[in-house]
This record gives C-alpha cells, sequence and structure tokens, in this order.
C-alpha cells in the first residue's frame, strides 16, 4: 500500500509532525480569539463579586473601572474605589501572605476612616483540615478583621495570640493565620501612607 | 460484534479499569480525591477529554506513523484539552471555577496518552469512542468510591459541595453522616490517599479471585482469562 511506504519516509514524518503542529496551532488560535471576550466578561464579574463581598456599603460608581495603580513593599497595587457622590468612601485591594505553602492572596476592603471593612481570602494552598480555616465557610476566623483599623488593636497587638497579639491561631496551624494577620496589618500600614492618593484628594486624574 | 462491545464495558468498568487494574493516573486520583465532588468533577472532566481523543486519534491512525505516533498524540491531546479548557472559562463559568484545577491536570493523566496507544491506534472510531467511554466511567466510579471512603472517614460527610458542581438541584446529595465530627486529617492528606488505594486494590483483588473460585467450583468451562 502506497501509505504504508509514504510512513516510513523520514520526510512525511517530520511534515505530518509539522502540518499537526500547524494545524492545532491555527485551532487554538481561532478558538482563543473566540472566547477571549466571554472570559474576560466572566473574569469582571468575578472580580466585581469578590469586590462587593468586602464592600458591605452603598456606592454609586463602577468600582472595577476606578482604579490607580502605586508602588508597595509587595510590588504595585491596584486599587479600586468606591464613591457615594464623587468622593471616594472606601478602598478595596489586594494583599498577599506568606503561608504554610505558597502565597495566600486576600482581598480587603477599608473605609476612608482607615477601617477594615471585610477581608476575604482568594487563593491559598494551605493544608485542608488545618489552615483553610481562613475561608470562611470552614470559619468565622477571617471576620475578626471587620471594624479593626490601627490602633484597635495597638500595632504590636496585630499578631496571632501565641505571639502575644489579638488573633486566634488555629489548632495545629499557626504560620498561616499568622501570614494572614501580617498581610492584612500591611495592607493598613498600605492605606496610611497612601491614604491621600487613596481617597483622591490631592487632584489626581484617574 | 455485541460480544465485542461487552467485552469493552466489562474492561474499562471492571477488569482493566484505569485506576485498579492499569494503576495509571494515581496522581490526578489522589489529589483530587479529599471528596466525592471533587472525585466526580475530574472523572467526569477526564471522560469527556478521553471519549474525542480516542475518537480523534483512532481516526488519523491511518496517516500516522509510528516513530512519530507520540509526540503527534500529545499535541491533539493538548489541543483538545486547552479547548475544554478555554470554552469551559468563557461560557459556563461557575462550572469552570470548580473544575478548572482538575482540567489542566488532565493533559498529564497518563491515562488517556495509554487508551490512545493502547486501543484508539488500532481500533475503529466507534469501537474508540466507546472503549474512552468505558475507561472513563470506570475513571469516575473509581474516584467516586475513593473520594467517598477519603471524605467520609476525614470529614464526616458526603457530596459536601455538590451544589458547585452540578447545580443547587443536587443540594440533597450534601449530607453529614458524622454529626460534631473532629475530622480524620490523614484520610484527607495525600498518604490517607494512597492507604485508601492500597485497601480498595487489595478488596478488588479478593472479589476477583473468590468470583474465579467460584467459577471452578461450579466446574463449568475453566474462565482462564
Amino acid at each position: 500500500m502506497k501509505l504504508d511506504e509514504l510512513r516510513s519516509k523520514l520526510s512525511y514524518q517530520g511534515l505530518s509532525l509539522g502540518g499537526v503542529a500547524l494545524l492545532t496551532s491555527v485551532i487554538l488560535a481561532v478558538a482563543s480569539r473566540a472566547t477571549e471576550a466571554d472570559i474576560q466578561k466572566a473574569e469582571a464579574l468575578d472580580l466585581q463579586q469578590s469586590l462587593a463581598i468586602v464592600l458591605p456599603i452603598q456606592y454609586d460608581n463602577d468600582v472595577t473601572k476606578d482604579t490607580v495603580v502605586l508602588p508597595s513593599p509587595e510590588g504595585e497595587v491596584t486599587v479600586y474605589r468606591a464613591r457615594k457622590a464623587g468622593k471616594v468612601d472606601a478602598v478595596v485591594y489586594r494583599v498577599i501572605g506568606r503561608g504554610y505553602s505558597g502565597a495566600i492572596v486576600c482581598v480587603m476592603g477599608v473605609s476612608r476612616e482607615g477601617k477594615i471593612l471585610g477581608v476575604r481570602v482568594l487563593k491559598h494552598a494551605e493544608t485542608p483540615g488545618l489552615g483553610d480555616k481562613i475561608e470562611p465557610a470552614k470559619s468565622k476566623w477571617i471576620f475578626s478583621f471587620d471594624g479593626k483599623f490601627l490602633g484597635n488593636p495597638q500595632a504590636e497587638k496585630w499578631a496571632v495570640k501565641k505571639d502575644g497579639g489579638e488573633f486566634d491561631q488555629f489548632a495545629g496551624a499557626t504560620i498561616t493565620p499568622r501570614a494572614v494577620v501580617k498581610a492584612v496589618k500591611g495592607g493598613l500600614d498600605f492605606f496610611a501612607k497612601e491614604r491621600s492618593k487613596l481617597l483622591d484628594e490631592v487632584g489626581a486624574n484617574s | 460484534m455485541t460480544e465485542k462491545y461487552t467485552r469493552i464495558t466489562r474492561d474499562g468498568l471492571w477488569d482493566n479499569n484505569v485506576v485498579f487494574v492499569q494503576m495509571l493516573a494515581l496522581c490526578p486520583t489522589l489529589a483530587v480525591t479529599s471528596t466525592v465532588t471533587n472525585g466526580l468533577g475530574m472523572g467526569l472532566a477526564t471522560t469527556a477529554v478521553l471519549v474525542f481523543s480516542n475518537m480523534i486519534i483512532s481516526a488519523v491512525r491511518h496517516w500516522v506513523s509510528a516513530e512519530v505516533r507520540i509526540p503527534i498524540y500529545i499535541v491533539l491531546i493538548a489541543t483538545l484539552v486547552t479547548l475544554v479548557d478555554m470554552s469551559l472559562n468563557a461560557w459556563v463559568h461557575e462550572l469552570y471555577k470548580v473544575l478548572g484545577l482538575f482540567i489542566a491536570l488532565i493533559v498529564v493523566n497518563c491515562a488517556i496518552l495509554g487508551r490512545a496507544e493502547a486501543f484508539a491506534s488500532k481500533s475503529s472510531v466507534t469501537d474508540s469512542a466507546l472503549d474512552g467511554l468505558m475507561m472513563g466511567l470506570g475513571f469516575t466510579a473509581s474516584l467516586v468510591l475513593i473520594g467517598g471512603v477519603r471524605e467520609l472517614l476525614g470529614s464526616g460527610t458526603l457530596f459536601a459541595n455538590a451544589h458547585l458542581l452540578l447545580g443547587p438541584a443536587f443540594a440533597f446529595l450534601e449530607t453529614t453522616i458524622v454529626t460534631d465530627y473532629k475530622g480524620f486529617l490523614l484520610m484527607i492528606l495525600p498518604p490517607g490517599g494512597f492507604m485508601v488505594v492500597g485497601l480498595l486494590l487489595a478488596a478488588k483483588r479478593v472479589i476477583d479471585q473468590r468470583r474465579v473460585a467460584r467459577a471452578e467450583l461450579v466446574a463449568t468451562e475453566a474462565s482462564n482469562n
């Protein structure tokens, strides 16, 4: 059979492999184009939902569009701002903690007075059953930040109880809550430092 | 003809089960079976990919040279998985948030390449599709079983978070078997997975041996295969 002869030729093998690679690349490029817009829409909706959780207040602007990018010790931070009648009422941004197994990505909402409106963990890889009590589905721990600010508790009390602080640790897992507490404290320090820029009070053009 | 289909079905579901006989795909198996729901999600996603990859590879089998078949299969499977990943992300985003992690894992699932190599590259498209479906269902059943044992022993629940995967209509599946259970962490962690797989594997062997013994006892025709 002719196909049998062809298949054993080196040139045919190389060309067929190349042809398959080319064809699949074209298919993937087309599929990527076709899905791009919908993926972005879905991710924007995700972002909006995760922002809404830590913004338990009334606001009248599109938070996902009203952003400002500021430098921080952890790299650049995108800050989303919720306004009421043009005035920034609260800001939301990500903070990242170094947990037991990699980054713990949190999102926190802070009012213009510097009070925490809410903290949620978006992504983590902590040990199931031990460190995952930072998820609201597993434990109420993450709500212990609500209403806190720098000064309540005092700076040295922003730690887990084992380190002389105010926040609970979990049985068998101290590193995880310690990382989250530190990240949230860092978030508040960032707010204190960049307050005027965050609240749009220095005539920044956003 | 029917006999052949029965053979393929039995192979996939029991005689040549991906996890318990071929011992393939153990990495995703151990990684996701901490709950029934995760096992089910991974199983169904893999089944879908397996059916299509088997069909495509069977369709092109005459044009593929033996020397370059492995890279060609891998490129085809990776493309298929990426397509599934992108379309789920775009059009069923809620489901994607649950399954997203598993879909990337399917590319490295050696069961898929294994079936391409062992079956689809030598069989017709219909046979390969059936083989993919049955192997996939056998894989799903194994994951659900392992997930069930680990979830029950580890957290005292069954089908936790099923509504995220199957929709709110299936929330009734979520049951707490042991209330106020403190949890048995070892079962949730990978070592517990190994233990459960080992024990279930032993149980399957016992069942198979008993069946053979009984068949000999009845003294019908020798059941060698």
